[in-house]
């Protein structure tokens, strides 16, 4: 291991560096502990503009609540599941599929498909903008939550496609022709050997399309105006401007917002992690 | 036989093409024929209701004059530039944590935190955090006696404080790739070097680095991405501002289409155009690379 494992290291060594872990954790996360800390402020510490002292009082129920009753932040975060989980379920169908078909059969042309894919998913936004936009209002889904998410599943459908090529690449060849020479169809060589063998790459790929999807803010913006099908994170944005200076509720609509995507990453932090590096190369 | 044996030759030409026909045709329509679209709107005037005005490359030609054009650009190469730092600071955090104390696996984790939140909650974070009057910066300024300042009014300053504020979050992406990398190390050459007396710079240099190439690549590559996407932070913090002094190609382009004196589709595909053309370097530096290693397998 590298460095030097501290075990191996004098005494007074392992207790600097079990000492400056925790510090400097804290310094990392230092503005999250901050909002943290103001969304739960009250607004007299807001206007004395005590936001680094410790809170006069705790009013964790009173601004949580308040941003729930008071601001359609509820109905944005609901348009955010109805936009986030349909995208997760349609790109890995998708992707399961093309992914499949461009590590295992040979063919012309496969590789051109699969550089199309790969280039298409780096390319900036703003060069899809202005066509996606207009093609959205043509098919009448413009502001509703199936325009985002359409876009949304086939944009996503590139990098899922490399990744689920990479890894089934991986796997041992020698299962599908062994399939084959019993005459197995291609369809059920897909549905019943390929398909639980990836797995890990599927809960992988679920948990970071969840986490780009809802943290999704420029294609919310474009493709979305309104309570009715903006998912949080443009929300977030205009609530901002209509609470002038409360950062309190801004705080907490902040953490509110946040805590899907750091739920799931905790329950499922295995997979996430693993899943970030396969994802551009193997 | 012969019948059956065609109908497996079939069945297994036919079986790609029905495997990837629903991805590359809803990849096509969305995501590839939008490019070359936009490519041609940018060669036209509209305001993305009424009709379309052929201008040639007049977009282009006012784009040449355009001093807000030229800002951007500046300010997307500044962004580029010290974006990387996130490479080396990730690096650094990756070898501090690289350890097996009791609870590493959680700070791991909480080190993660910032790329798992919405760019716009860090946005909102880091305004507050410099905000003039009550922002942490300023109290600790204030402890040097120094300061007021308000980093994101002043034009000189606005461009580097929203860069610090996107830097947070792609050191921890670039972190959590260099952890995974380490563990992918051979532990044999770390023991064949510390017997030849490698340690630490040395060690570093010429025994781990060269071995964490590939996460290396790919943290340069996402960083470039980064920040030539740089919209949602620019948009949250200053929209554009002070005087349009932090705007960026992806933010300006935005700007231009749904402007309030009346929507400049052309006008912003053409400043879109040339931020594809820009990012079509990487890609395909990306391309080749990946062509060779393909071909080396």
């Amino acid at each position: 291991m590298f460095p030097t494992p501290i075990e191996r290291r004098s005494a007074a060594v392992q207790r600097l560096y079990k000492t400056a872990l925790p510090f400097a954790m804290v310094l990392w996360l230092l503005p999250l502990i901050a909002v943290a800390l103001t969304s739960v402020r009250s607004a007299g510490d807001i206007t004395a503009g005590n936001y680094w002292g410790w809170p006069t009082s705790f009013n964790l129920v009173e601004n949580y609540s308040d941003i729930f009753t008071n601001t359609p932040l509820g109905s944005y975060m609901w348009n955010s599941v109805r936009v986030t989980v349909p995208t997760v379920i349609g790109t890995l169908a998708l992707s399961c599929m093309s992914g499949f078909a461009l590590a295992v059969y040979k063919f012309k042309g496969n590789m051109l498909v699969f550089f199309m894919f790969v280039a298409g998913n780096f390319v900036p936004f703003q060069i899809l903008m202005v066509p996606v936009r207009d093609l959205t209002l043509q098919m009448g889904i413009y502001n509703t939550v199936t325009g985002l998410a359409l876009f949304h599943i086939a944009f996503q459908t590139g990098f899922c496609t490399l990744f689920m090529r990479n890894f089934i690449r991986a796997l041992p060849v020698e299962l599908i022709e062994a399939a084959r020479v019993e005459g197995v169809k291609e369809w059920r060589i897909f549905w019943f050997i390929i398909l639980p063998l990836m797995r890990p790459a599927i809960a992988a790929l679920a948990v970071l399309v969840f986490t780009f999807i809802w943290n999704d803010y420029f294609w919310a913006t474009v493709l979305t105006q309104g309570a009715e099908s903006q998912p949080v994170t443009a929300g977030l944005y205009s609530l901002n401007g209509q609470w002038v200076a409360a950062w309190h509720l801004v705080s907490a609509g902040s953490i509110v917002a946040a805590l899907p995507p750091v739920a799931i990453f905790f329950l499922l932090q295995k997979h996430f992690i693993a899943g970030l590096p396969l994802g551009a190369v193997k | 036989m012969s019948a059956s044996r065609a109908s497996r030759f079939n069945q297994r030409s036919l079986a790609p093409v029905l495997f990837l026909a629903p991805a590359v045709l809803f990849f096509m329509f969305y995501v590839i024929f939008p490019i070359f679209q936009s490519i041609q709107i940018s060669l036209y005037d509209w305001d993305g209701l009424g009709a379309k005005t052929y201008v040639g490359i007049d977009n282009y030609v006012e784009l040449m004059d355009d001093e807000a054009f030229y800002t951007s650009l500046k300010n997307n190469v500044i962004w580029l530039v010290l974006y990387m730092l996130a490479i080396p600071a990730g690096l650094f955090i990756a070898l501090f944590l690289n350890q097996t104390v009791f609870g590493m696996r959680l700070y791991k984790s909480l080190f993660f935190f910032p790329f798992v939140i919405s760019q716009v909650v860090v946005g909102l974070v880091f305004t507050w955090f410099y905000d003039p009057s009550y922002g942490l910066l300023n109290v600790i300024l204030g402890w040097f006696s120094l300061g007021p300042v308000a980093i994101l009014g002043d034009e000189t300053w606005v461009t580097y404080g929203i860069i610090f504020a996107g830097l947070w979050p792609q050191t921890a992406y670039c972190m959590i790739l260099y952890i995974t990398g380490l563990n992918a190390v051979d532990p044999e050459q770390i023991e064949a070097g510390r017997l030849d007396n490698a340690k630490g710079w040395n060690m570093l240099r010429y025994i781990i680095l060269p071995q964490l190439k590939p996460a290396t690549f790919i943290a340069i590559v996402v960083t470039v991405i980064g920040a030539l996407r740089s919209f949602d932070l620019v948009s949250i913090m200053t929209a554009g501002g002070p005087w349009g002094s932090s705007r960026v190609l992806a933010y300006y382009m935005y700007e231009k289409a749904f402007s309030e004196y009346g929507f400049r589709m052309g006008y912003g595909a053409a400043i879109a155009v040339v931020l594809f053309l820009i990012m079509m370097i990487y890609i395909t530096v990306f391309l080749v690379k990946m062509y060779r290693d393909e071909k080396g397998h």
